[in-house]
């Protein structure tokens, strides 16, 4: 196992970066932290839409998000490299075809934590605020999503720690993240797969369980925070 | 709809459906197995010993905190390096790649079984096992004939959801070349270019999948042995 990180450390950290594109471990935590970032709009809106006054509205949003999260990822990302350059009618990088399956994935499961956190705020919360005379959208905006979204903190950290895992199906479509890297270095050396494989589980491992305990951290102090008023 | 389409006939059909029938058999031999794994891991995580409780909790995190597509990596191509020649060559004759994503699922899964069930034992209070204990029943007995059928009970609905969750991850499988449903629709979309409507029956298909994995779980839920007692 020495012998592998000896050979491809900097290759299982940064890919071919400089001469070639980045990858490897940093792009694994850069294509899951920007589908985090770009996910969790869209899981507002989806979550916003979902809760709607409007029936059609909630009716289509739910839907999208039951066959979203009902279908594979790899799936999803194949739709992904098809539908994305149908849609902005040009040749895309499979890096932003990865991240946009990621994001809507992502989204889809953000959107039903995010309404499980509105929906769990007193009721209270929303009249005492629209007899102040806000609208709903204000009230949205201004008292019950900044309270949710407050409370969600542990569970975007567990969604990182799921996107980190998620984000080695991009292998499937040749981008050179950290999974896709030990392969190519399993397909070149051929000695010990059992190895570069235990080896590579154990860096998505520290990363992970590390995060994850973290969030489990939060979530302690959320609860104080709360039993203290 | 698949009446009219390139699907609905001849080989692309027949793609079709031996893919999904690969999908429900990997799905199936790995719920089984993931089950009776996932049971050992909670039990040794119960055990009055410290030792096994210890390394089914290492065991339980490492699997959950590392991606499947490498865990299936590990036992397809690690495989060959701790099994005699023979034996590894007698299995890449016989369909390795179903052998070895089948383990690979049901070892994921197992680490999340062990969870939920786990989980569902904290529903129990702890004097149920003290009592059964007091009986003179032995850990295993009060496991077995107490405690277990509770936690499995309030598990339940979690451990439909695993079901649902493992179908959808045997896709995967198609990265070390099973012919499941997913890999048989790209397969498809590369012979006859039609990608929407490959793919959109391969979603509509894992989401029938879903509807009846629910309707399965529901139908369970109601069963008199599966409803939670709150005494």
């Amino acid at each position: 196992m020495l012998d592998i990180l000896r050979a491809d450390w900097l290759y299982l950290l940064v890919g071919q970066y400089p001469e070639g594109p980045l990858g490897g471990l940093a792009l694994t935590l850069l294509l899951a932290a920007l589908s985090l970032a770009l996910a969790l709009p869209l899981g507002i809106a989806l979550a916003v839409g979902r809760i709607a006054p409007v029936r059609p509205l909630r009716l289509a949003v739910g839907g999208l998000i039951w066959v979203v999260r009902g279908t594979p990822l790899i799936l999803v990302i194949f739709w992904a490299y098809f539908l994305v350059p149908l849609l902005l009618k040009r040749p895309v990088p499979v890096v932003v075809t990865a991240t946009g399956a990621f994001v809507v994935f992502t989204g889809a499961y953000l959107a039903e934590i995010i309404r499980a956190g509105v929906q769990a705020l007193p009721p209270g919360q929303w009249e005492a605020a629209q007899s102040l005379g806000l609208t709903r959208a204000q009230v949205l905006r201004r008292v019950v999503l900044p309270q949710a979204l407050r409370n969600m903190v542990p569970s975007l950290v567990n969604q990182f720690v799921t996107l980190t895992k998620d984000t080695s199906l991009a292998f499937i479509v040749g981008l050179g993240e950290l999974s896709y890297v030990a392969s190519k270095i399993n397909d070149r050396t051929l000695v010990h797969p059992a190895e570069i494989f235990l080896l590579v589980g154990a860096t998505y491992f520290v990363i992970c369980f590390a995060l994850t305990q973290f969030a489990r951290h939060l979530e302690h102090r959320l609860q104080w925070g709360q039993r203290q008023g | 709809m698949l009446g009219s389409s390139i699907l609905g006939q001849g080989r692309y059909r027949e793609w079709l459906l031996q893919g999904l029938l690969t999908t429900l058999e990997l799905s199936a031999c790995a719920a089984l197995l993931a089950l009776a794994l996932g049971l050992a891991l909670f039990l040794l995580r119960a055990a009055p010993n410290r030792l096994p409780r210890l390394a089914a909790t290492a065991v339980v995190e490492f699997i959950r905190n590392t991606p499947l597509l490498v865990q299936i990596f590990f036992w397809y191509f690690g495989a060959s390096e701790f099994l005699p020649e023979a034996v590894s060559r007698w299995l890449s004759d016989h369909g390795f790649e179903f052998i070895a994503a089948t383990l690979a699922l049901s070892v994921y899964t197992a680490a999340f079984v062990a969870e939920d069930l786990r989980s569902g034992l904290r529903a129990i209070p702890r004097e149920q096992m003290e009592a059964a204990r007091a009986c003179g029943l032995s850990f295993l007995q009060s496991m077995r004939r107490v405690v277990l059928p509770q936690a499995a009970a309030h598990a339940l609905p979690a451990l439909v959801s695993q079901a649902l969750n493992l179908t959808k991850n045997s896709s995967m499988a198609m990265t070390i070349g099973v012919a499941e449903l997913t890999y048989q629709t790209r397969q498809i979309e590369s012979y006859s270019f039609r990608s929407f409507e490959a793919f959109g029956a391969a979603t509509l298909l894992y989401l029938a999948i879903s509807l009846a994995i629910g309707a399965l779980g529901n139908r369970l839920e109601r069963r008199s042995w599966a409803r939670p007692s709150h005494a």
